[in-house]
């Protein structure tokens, strides 16, 4: 491989340093007005009445909708639409968008819209909402028996509060209309799916509709889902006839778009006294919305990773006053992962046997759920190689036994997986006879590197170098390819780039292969390659022809080619999974609990790794995650009013700098042939699913003190 | 945010006049507080007299006293040779509070001046009897694992945010204010312990204050605590966070005898809070664990936690061993 596996500085980088990379609010348009979110003071009940008028005598202000004035939409799903009805279904609801000249006139002019409600009481405890049993995986031979008959039982309830993804780019739209034509530059996962819904809402052709999304200052999920927003975005375009800006604030940042769930489980392992597991009972709760079912994979995770005889994974949902919850990082394997990792550690220390040692004594060969292999699965050799590293055998095995100074030190470990996905993909690319190409995808870029890496397989599959090469994503003009969501784009994309350069190949070789006096006369598709500029064959490399001279003496400007990948049957089967070993040193002061991690070790097995420099941003990213889901993060809710309330970032803690120490990578590489040709998976979320369980087990081997409600912050450590 | 308008003042008289002429006036200083407070249509001044620019930043010895001026910015106050040689307690505590780049915009005035942190103070669609007097306090039975356990009162359990006052009310600052009353150029002079108040029945104002009065500088007198003092904060993250429970402690000590002590908590009142049964335990006896036990258990008697916040109270206790370990080390 020339270019794959190579180090490579992402290709928008000085774009973004610079400034010159815009983000969905930044687009210059002509003359826009700037629309402000009026939100609900309630959390459930009824709309008496809206008085607009006196902010709508505001000088600047053009018009405000409300669900009195706007467009009503045949909504297919229950999704939440904005100011359709009088409904209150939850606290910071849209329930008007004032429009006005300037930002500060529409949040003025938002501050006097006056609203009286019909009130009713709204329910948000968990403790007290009722559960429904929810779809859940057939249980795998006798769980309960044999969790009873277990000589050896651990039974532990864990909890996880709401936590908001909080991105740096706060959600935003720029919309406007030429005719029927819409234009929206939205900050955005998926922009196919936000076309499709923006042509439903207003009734138009899909391909009347243009979504836009080049940059995106972080998602995690926030963005997968459509939001609310780009409808009413585009509505209010559309009634004051100029493009209409909407961002929300960093407060708004807390409302409607969803969350990770509030999460409450309770793990129930029955084992031998060898460490081998015979049953495992993994029961989870999440919360969801009064209005639409949010379920996540918090008990999928468990089922894959241990060879566990026995296993139950029921599922239960709560239904609360409280928007629905939606995709964060890792959705439900991070969750799942702390319950779970936390109690095969809790059983580590009743067998007093080494948390790593148990790991390896109940690895799965073969996926113990569905008997398939695995495509590949090289966990064993994190675990060796992160322990290693780490140091790990120089750890003693008891609580409170390591020290340094005040502060105790404790050394944890948990296992990250996360499903190697693929999905159909389409790619349009134009090689021209400059020498220079033109890659095009309708995916996303969210912050991972996907331009960067994209960039760095066309060179590779091309043979052509990356600087001649341009890549184009998150354009609703591009061939259609999936949200950039489950860890999926690069496996995606990335295929359907490798798809479409033989499809180039092809059509290169069929100018030359016939020509008499041509080194490729007759040569055979399978017996070339590009290469270094070159269409040429592989076992004689001198026998070839630049690219650029294909083109010119078939008197071509260029070629040009679509090309649509999907995911092989073959993959079905196996099992196919990205895994990892994480390991982590925390110090909490002996007395006044606080605690840092010190040194974290990740070690990642997850196919071919493309470009080992944002890879490892992406893995240290996930750590810093880790932290603040293990240690920090909450969103608080006050129950009485059904109302988050640590709803900015100066209540609503994530890691600041000097929260993040030593953080070290390790990638096992993997030759797996089945997921896809280039032996891609993925890593984005892979990196964060065993963190919080490997921070919290190491709090417990400081202090002796096992937290299983996070965040652990210094009071419950007192 | 609503309108208003905005004057820019070149001196003490002009800026006190202008704010003593409006009810609904404000100073704005470095406005790392005030502006996000008006965002979020919790202050909502019609007026807004800049006193940045007024040429109150020098930071001078004077007799007996350190003096700061109201206008040097957090950043160059913590880290003038003057304080930090004489003050370090007071260096320590600016730099545990806030982010860099918010301690470069804030000003010493602005800091005594900054408002309290509780979530229903900043959210107008909450009852708080501190920003609407008679609407009630929804963190008394509410979310208040920030909040009081000394000193509160049941219209307001809020605490005071800086680190800079816990750390001012050890050393016995003194808060000089020049007013719309007050010759020109003559201070009214306030004692710290006098500066910021309890809520009782009126949690609306922080601090005795009146309209118009304007900071001009704080005068700490010259001590002899340089060598044994520590600032110890205690948060849910390592930077940029409020504290949970803070200490100021300072010590001077003869041999082992503790001669004078200073002690004072943040994140447990409406105000700085001054461990004075802590102190008069703690002076004459000797500088070991056990004393300083004894005085935290003491000092912490008096303590009232709330629903949400009773792990203040031994956490409190233990930030202060750990602090008088650190003073006196
Ligand atoms: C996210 C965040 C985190 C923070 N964390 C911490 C922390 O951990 N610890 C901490 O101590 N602080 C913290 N702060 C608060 C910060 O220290 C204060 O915002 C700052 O000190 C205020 O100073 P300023 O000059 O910007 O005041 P301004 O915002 O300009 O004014 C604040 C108030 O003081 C009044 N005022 C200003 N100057 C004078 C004067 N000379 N005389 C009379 N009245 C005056 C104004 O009218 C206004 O009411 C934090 C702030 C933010 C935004
Ligand atoms: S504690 Fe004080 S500031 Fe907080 S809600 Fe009660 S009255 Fe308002």
């Amino acid at each position: 491989m020339r270019y794959i596996g190579k180090e490579m500085s992402r290709v928008d980088g000085v774009a973004k340093v610079t400034g010159k990379a815009r983000y969905a609010s930044e687009y210059k348009v002509n003359n826009p007005a700037y629309g402000y979110i009026v939100q609900s003071e309630i959390a459930k009940g009824t709309i008496k009445s809206i008085d607009v008028s006196k902010a709508e005598k505001l000088p600047g202000v053009l018009k405000i909708l409300t669900h009195r004035n706007s467009l009503k939409v045949e909504e297919q799903s229950r999704q939440f639409r904005a100011l359709q009805n009088d409904k209150i279904v939850f606290c910071g609801q849209p329930i008007a968008l004032v429009i006005a000249d300037t930002f500060e006139q529409a949040r003025y002019a938002a501050n006097l819209v006056s609203v009286e409600y019909d009130r009713e009481q709204s329910a948000t405890d968990f403790d007290n909402l009722g559960r429904t049993q929810t779809r859940s995986s057939p249980a795998r031979g006798k769980p309960a028996e044999e969790f009873e008959a277990a000589p050896v039982k651990i039974e532990a309830e864990y909890s996880i509060p709401i936590e908001h993804h909080n991105p740096m780019e706060p959600h935003a739209a720029t919309a406007f209309w030429e005719g029927d034509k819409l234009t929206i530059f939205d900050k955005s996962q998926g922009v196919y799916g936000v076309r499709g819904h923006l042509a439903r809402s207003f009734g138009i052709a899909a391909e009347n509709v243009n979504v836009i999304s080049l940059f995106v200052g972080g998602a995690f999920g926030a963005s997968l889902n459509v939001n609310y927003y780009p409808f009413i975005t585009a509505l209010a375009a559309k009634e004051v006839g100029r493009p209409v800006k909407v961002n929300y604030t960093r407060r708004q940042m807390f409302t409607g778009h969803g969350y990770r769930p509030y999460t409450a489980q309770k793990v129930s392992i029955g084992a031998g006294s060898d460490g081998k597991l015979r049953s495992i009972i993994h029961e989870a709760a999440t919360n969801t919305s009064s209005y639409e079912d949010f379920t996540e994979g918090t008990t999928r995770f468990g089922r894959t990773l241990y060879q566990c005889p026995n296993y139950d994974s029921p599922y239960y949902l709560l239904k609360s006053d409280l928007p629905t919850p939606t995709w964060m990082r890792a959705p439900g394997a991070v969750s799942g992962a702390f319950a779970i990792e936390s109690a095969i550690d809790e059983l580590a220390y009743k067998l007093d046997i080494d948390p790593v040692e148990l790991r390896l004594i109940n690895y799965a060969e073969k996926d113990p759920d569905s008997g398939k292999p695995f495509s590949s699965k090289e966990l064993k050799t994190c675990f060796t190689r992160g322990a290693k590293k780490f140091g790990w055998e120089r750890r003693k095995m008891e609580p409170r036994s390591m020290r340094d100074g005040n502060w105790l030190v404790g050394w944890g470990t948990a296992t990250g997986t996360w499903g190697a996905f693929q999905a159909p993909a389409g790619v349009n690319i134009r090689l021209n006879n400059d020498g220079t190409v033109l890659v095009g995808s309708g995916t996303t870029d969210i912050g991972p590197g996907t331009y960067t890496v994209i960039t760095i397989i066309a060179a590779e599959v091309l043979g052509i170098a990356p600087e001649k090469i341009t890549f184009k994503l998150g354009d609703t003009d591009l061939p259609r390819a999936p949200s950039q969501g489950g860890s999926l784009t690069t496996a995606s994309v990335g295929s359907a780039v490798y798809g479409a350069a033989g499809e180039v190949r092809k059509k290169l070789l069929s100018f030359v292969d016939k020509k008499d006096g041509s080194p490729l006369f007759g040569a055979k598709f399978e017996e070339t390659e590009l290469a270094d500029g070159n269409l040429r064959l592989k076992n004689d490399p001198s026998k070839g022809i630049r690219i650029v001279d294909v083109l010119k003496e078939a008197q071509m400007a260029y070629v040009e080619v679509d090309y649509q990948s999907s995911p092989s049957p073959e993959r079905q089967n196996y099992t196919t999974m990205a895994h990892g070993a994480q390991f982590v040193e925390v110090k909490v002061e002996e007395r006044l609990g606080i605690v840092k991690v010190t040194k974290v070790v990740e070690a990642t097995a997850c196919g071919r790794i493309i470009n080992p420099l944002t890879s490892h941003s992406q893995e240290m990213g996930g750590v810093v995650w880790g932290i603040g889901m293990a240690l920090h993060e909450a969103t608080e809710i006050d129950h009485r009013y059904g109302k988050m309330m640590t709803t900015n970032l100066a209540d609503y803690h994530v890691p600041v700098n000097a929260d993040v120490h030593f953080i070290e990578t390790e990638f096992v590489e993997e030759k797996d042939e089945i997921v896809n040709e280039l032996g891609i998976k993925g890593m984005g979320e892979l990196c964060l699913v065993g963190i919080p369980a490997a921070i919290a087990n190491a709090v417990f081997h400081a202090t002796g003190k096992r937290v299983r409600d996070l965040p652990i912050t210094p009071d419950k450590l007192l | 945010m609503r309108p208003f308008k905005f004057n820019s003042a070149s001196n003490v008289r002009d800026a006190v006049n202008a704010v003593s002429k409006n009810d609904s006036a404000k100073f704005i200083a470095g406005g790392t507080n005030l502006v996000d407070l008006m965002k979020e249509d919790v202050e909502r001044p019609t007026e807004l007299v800049d006193v940045s620019r007024i040429d109150l930043r020098q930071i001078r010895s004077e007799g007996d006293s350190i003096i700061i001026g109201a206008m040097a910015k957090n950043t160059e106050t913590a880290n003038h040779p003057l304080v930090k040689m004489n003050l370090p307690l007071l260096s320590q505590a600016i730099f545990a509070g806030a982010s860099p780049q918010i301690r470069n915009m804030a000003t010493n005035g602005g800091n005594l001046m900054q408002r309290t942190r509780c979530v229903y103070f900043y959210d107008t669609s909450m009852p708080c009897n501190k920003r609407e007097k008679g609407s009630g306090c929804a963190a008394k039975e509410g979310l208040n694992r920030m909040h009081a356990i000394f000193g509160w009162s049941d219209e307001c359990v809020a605490v005071h945010p800086s680190d800079m006052c816990v750390a001012l009310a050890a050393l016995d600052a003194v808060v000089r204010v020049e007013g719309p009353d007050g010759k020109e150029g003559k201070a009214r002079e306030i004692g710290f312990a006098d500066f910021h108040r309890l809520p009782a029945d009126d949690p609306t104002r922080d601090n005795t204050l009146k309209h118009g009065e304007l900071i001009t500088a704080i005068s700490i007198p010259k001590n002899r605590f340089a060598r044994n003092s520590y600032y110890l904060k205690v948060r849910d993250r390592a930077s940029y966070a409020f504290a949970l429970v803070s200490v100021a402690a300072a010590a001077e000590l003869d041999g082992k005898k503790i001669n004078a002590v200073r002690i004072a908590l943040g994140g447990v009142a409406h105000k700085p809070w001054r461990a004075s049964k802590a102190e008069s335990f703690l002076k004459g006896n000797e500088a070991v664990a056990e004393n300083f036990e004894k005085a935290a258990a003491l000092e912490l008697e008096g303590a009232k936690p709330l629903g949400h916040n009773e792990y203040k109270v031994e956490l409190a206790k233990r930030a202060i061993v750990r602090a008088l370990q650190k003073a006196v080390r």
